[in-house]
């Protein structure tokens, strides 16, 4: 019997790393959205903030695009 | 040599039951945490899980070469033991089901397969090792490794999130869960659909239908798609609202948190060579999130339960599907026993269950739910499921097991039930509403 402990240690980092990642970057994107439409109703504008939160987003949609083709490959 | 042929239809339809008790099982796994945080309408949320498991079942044209991946010496392997193996696992998913348990749709598998190959062939047919590096190691680590994963990414959107306005943010947390949510269905429909191509593909060959090595034909792709989409769209209400509801309560960030790290830790397990359980990953993924919140509860008593059902997985998928092979063994009678018992437990099963039947209206229901989640004092610990009547399930193990082992086995899951049974939790949602509601006791 060999378990490769390699194999389930990398599961195991890349698993915590790439969930707290997304998470992160998607919160970030969510929060920055939610920032702007204060902004906005009360007068200002957030561009910046905007713009953050579509890139935030860019980068998670890119993240769903690779876990695709990692099931169809 | 009809004989033969009408051997291999059986096992086909057999597989497909199968693969269609998978579907049904594994639907919580992609949509119980989307339907508890209201990111979709339940039945939306099936129908989507259910077409993107067919199109799954279509995307990848690498079948699975060997169903149980070393576990058991595939070579000499006989139709009888396949078709054993599928009644092992296919009551032990119904039975799962019906107490509202996730467990894995695999392990069943793989717990049946190892219980008919050693009645067929004795233990050398097993490989010892190998059960332990892809059943129990990654029994355990799975929930591990999602849960920790989950836990930490809620703690960090609640982090980041902090401060802002809950209900501007939860639209964007329920489009993000529903993304996850789609990637994991869409991950098992290749995952698994595909198993059960394998299998149905293996009977051919050694049925001589089919060359050695050959690829599925058309239609054993399309059934296979065709019975899981069916069995997800049916949907296991009642293991949807143990993960969805009975393990802890879930809001949109949790839920997004859990439903991506179960994707992440599918997606690379399968990609890293260190397969991991699609269920035992969502369910510790829904754990983690539980636990990340502040004040955030996971109810350990319903987790324990689930734990034990992983447990026993194996052992009695293998004990069920030792005592069909031994049937088989017998001829053709033995065959046709084994076909008729498995038509019974089922529908025993599927009876037990009418008695507290759980669908998309009421899978969330607070009602129901209070009892499911043994909330209420005179419930305390078990879901609702646990208030069948021992004698239902008893019978029903009793009726599809021929070994008294099987039964033996059984009674370690009834004992654990046992204080829910006494403390019946039927009275709990009316005296609930004979609180808040004096008028109908006042006519009465």
């Amino acid at each position: 019997m060999k378990i490769d402990w390699a194999a389930l240690g990398s599961v195991f980092g890349v698993s915590l790393v790439v969930t707290v990642a997304l998470v992160g970057l998607f919160t970030m994107g969510v929060v920055g959205l939610a920032r702007q439409e204060a902004a906005v109703a009360r007068g200002g504008s957030a561009a910046p903030a905007r713009i953050g939160a579509y890139a935030c987003f860019a980068l998670c949609a890119a993240a769903v695009a690779y876990g695709i083709f990692l099931i169809v490959a | 040599m009809e004989h033969i042929t009408l051997l291999l239809a059986i096992v086909v339809v057999t597989a497909l039951v199968f693969d269609f008790t998978n579907g049904f099982h594994d639907t919580a796994n992609a949509m119980a945490t989307t339907i508890s945080t209201g990111a979709l309408k339940p039945k939306t949320a099936v129908a989507m899980s259910a077409a993107l498991n067919l199109v799954g079942a279509f995307l990848s044209v690498e079948v699975a070469k060997t169903i149980s991946g070393g576990i058991i010496n595939e070579s000499g392997i006989r139709t009888e033991v396949i078709f054993a193996a599928l009644v092992g696992a296919i009551l032990w998913n119904l039975l799962t089901w019906l107490l509202g348990l996730p467990s894995s749709s695999s392990h069943a598998l793989f717990g049946g397969l190892i219980g008919a190959a050693v009645m067929s062939a004795g233990w050398s047919s097993v490989n010892g090792g190998t059960v332990v590096t892809k059943v129990l190691l990654p029994a355990v680590a799975a929930p591990v490794v999602a849960g920790l994963a989950a836990m930490l990414a809620t703690r960090l959107t609640y982090r980041i999130g902090a401060g802002t306005d809950e209900k501007a943010t939860a639209k964007g947390y329920r489009a993000g869960q529903i993304a996850s949510a789609g990637l994991v269905s869409l991950a098992h429909g290749t995952n698994d659909a595909q198993k059960t191509m394998g299998v149905i593909t293996l009977a051919l060959v050694t049925g001589g239908v089919l060359a050695p090595g050959s690829n599925p034909p058309l239609w054993v792709i399309v059934s296979a798609g065709m019975a899981i989409a069916l069995g997800t769209y049916l949907g296991g209400w009642r293991i949807i609202r143990t993960m969805g509801k009975g393990l802890t309560d879930l809001r949109p960030q949790q839920g997004f948190a859990a439903q991506t790290g179960a994707a992440t830790v599918i997606l690379a397990s399968s990609h890293l060579g260190f397969s991991l359980s699609t269920t035992q990953s969502c369910s510790g993924a829904v754990m983690g999130a539980g636990l990340g919140r502040k004040g955030g509860v996971v109810r350990w008593s319903t987790a324990t339960r689930m734990f034990v059902a992983w447990g026993l997985t194996l052992p009695a998928a293998g004990l069920v599907g030792a005592g069909a092979e031994f049937l088989t063994q017998q001829g053709t009678w033995g065959v046709a026993v084994v076909a008729v018992l498995l038509i019974a437990g089922s529908g025993a099963i599927w009876l037990a269950s009418r008695r507290k039947p759980v669908d998309h209206n009421d899978v969330m229901n607070e009602a129901t739910d209070e009892v499911a989640t043994g909330r209420t004092p005179v419930a305390a610990g078990g879901p609702a499921v646990a208030a069948e009547p021992a004698g239902v399930v008893t019978t029903a193990i009793a009726a599809v097991s021929p070994p008294p082992t099987a039964t033996a086995l059984a009674v370690p899951l009834q004992r654990s039930e046992a204080p829910d049974l006494t403390a019946s939790p039927i009275p709990a949602p009316v005296s609930a509403v004979a609180v808040s509601d004096p008028a109908p006791v006042a006519t009465v």
